[in-house]
């Protein structure tokens, strides 16, 4: 029973968050409604028993991208304004992006409901930081190096990217 | 048709999917379809979870294993996309996805 209404709780507060993020105009108001929504995915890896994953997830998603976000969301603001007014060209988007968002769940939903056998689930085992740790470091640990190198070029590159070519910031822009 | 744990969750990581597309598609500013893209990765993150947790699994470290990788990917792609979305507005003054269009043909 408490884990149905853990189920109904988390699964409410990540989809109205989603939901209230899409909607908004203001972007900061959205940036800190989509954090709730991260934090509400790692709620639901915590109570699925993936507490590395779970932790990892608030770590990285709450912490960083949505930082990381606001922090795109400042340095883009125009005249100290950080909503868009809404035209018709982005009424019609809205209207394309619903239908095809729903007839896509629609199908999904179809097959999840419909087209899958019915196979027993196997005895679930606890996933201690152990095993994960000596499975990274084991027989995965070319992965983890790949991408350790992909986050160190990620870093150099938006950094890179995201600063002004000219060094003296005598060209325009943040 | 059996509706159990799995089903529920996958439908809630559907939902959540939906949502994330709704967002890169319906949105005009480059950063929500950023933030629509990261949503849909997280949605096949909890797809990996719900079949951890309650598929027939030989080995119990995959999804969690596929989860952290998964999730180190994303988090570098939003911080390089947000970086292109910086320098975007520098050039342009805006962020508008559909006026970034000087290499259409």
């Amino acid at each position: 029973m408490l884990t149905l209404l853990g189920f109904v709780v988390i699964a409410l507060v990540l989809l109205g968050s989603a939901a209230f993020a899409v909607t908004r105009l203001n972007l900061i108001h959205a940036g800190l409604a989509f954090a709730v929504t991260w934090l509400a995915v790692g709620a639901f890896y915590l109570w699925a028993g993936a507490e590395f994953v779970g932790l990892a997830q608030i770590l990285v998603y709450v912490g960083a991208v949505s930082m990381v976000i606001l922090f795109a969301v400042l340095l883009t603001q125009l005249r100290m304004r950080a909503t868009l007014p809404i035209t018709l060209d982005d009424e019609r988007r809205l209207g394309a992006g619903l239908v095809t968002a729903g007839s896509a769940f629609g199908l999904i939903a179809a097959a999840i409901l419909v087209g899958r056998p019915d196979t027993p689930a196997a005895p679930h085992r606890a996933l201690t930081a152990r095993e994960l740790g000596e499975a990274l470091m084991g027989q995965h640990v070319v992965a983890l190096l790949a991408v350790g190198v992909l986050l160190t070029a990620v870093l150099i590159g938006a950094v890179i990217i995201a600063a002004p070519s000219d060094p003296d910031g005598t060209e325009g822009g943040a | 048709m059996t509706f159990g744990w799995l089903e529920a969750c996958l439908l809630l990581s559907a939902a959540l999917f939906c949502l994330g597309l709704a967002t890169a598609l319906a949105r005009g500013n480059a950063i929500m379809v950023l933030v629509g893209v990261e949503l849909m990765l997280n949605a096949a993150n909890l797809n990996f979870i719900a079949f951890w947790r309650w598929g027939p699994n030989p080995d119990a470290s995959t999804g969690p294993l596929f989860v952290l990788f998964a999730l180190a990917v994303a988090a570098a792609e939003a911080a390089v996309g947000l970086a292109l979305v910086v320098a975007l507005h520098r050039h342009r003054r805006s962020v508008k996805l559909h006026e970034a269009k000087s290499l259409r043909g």
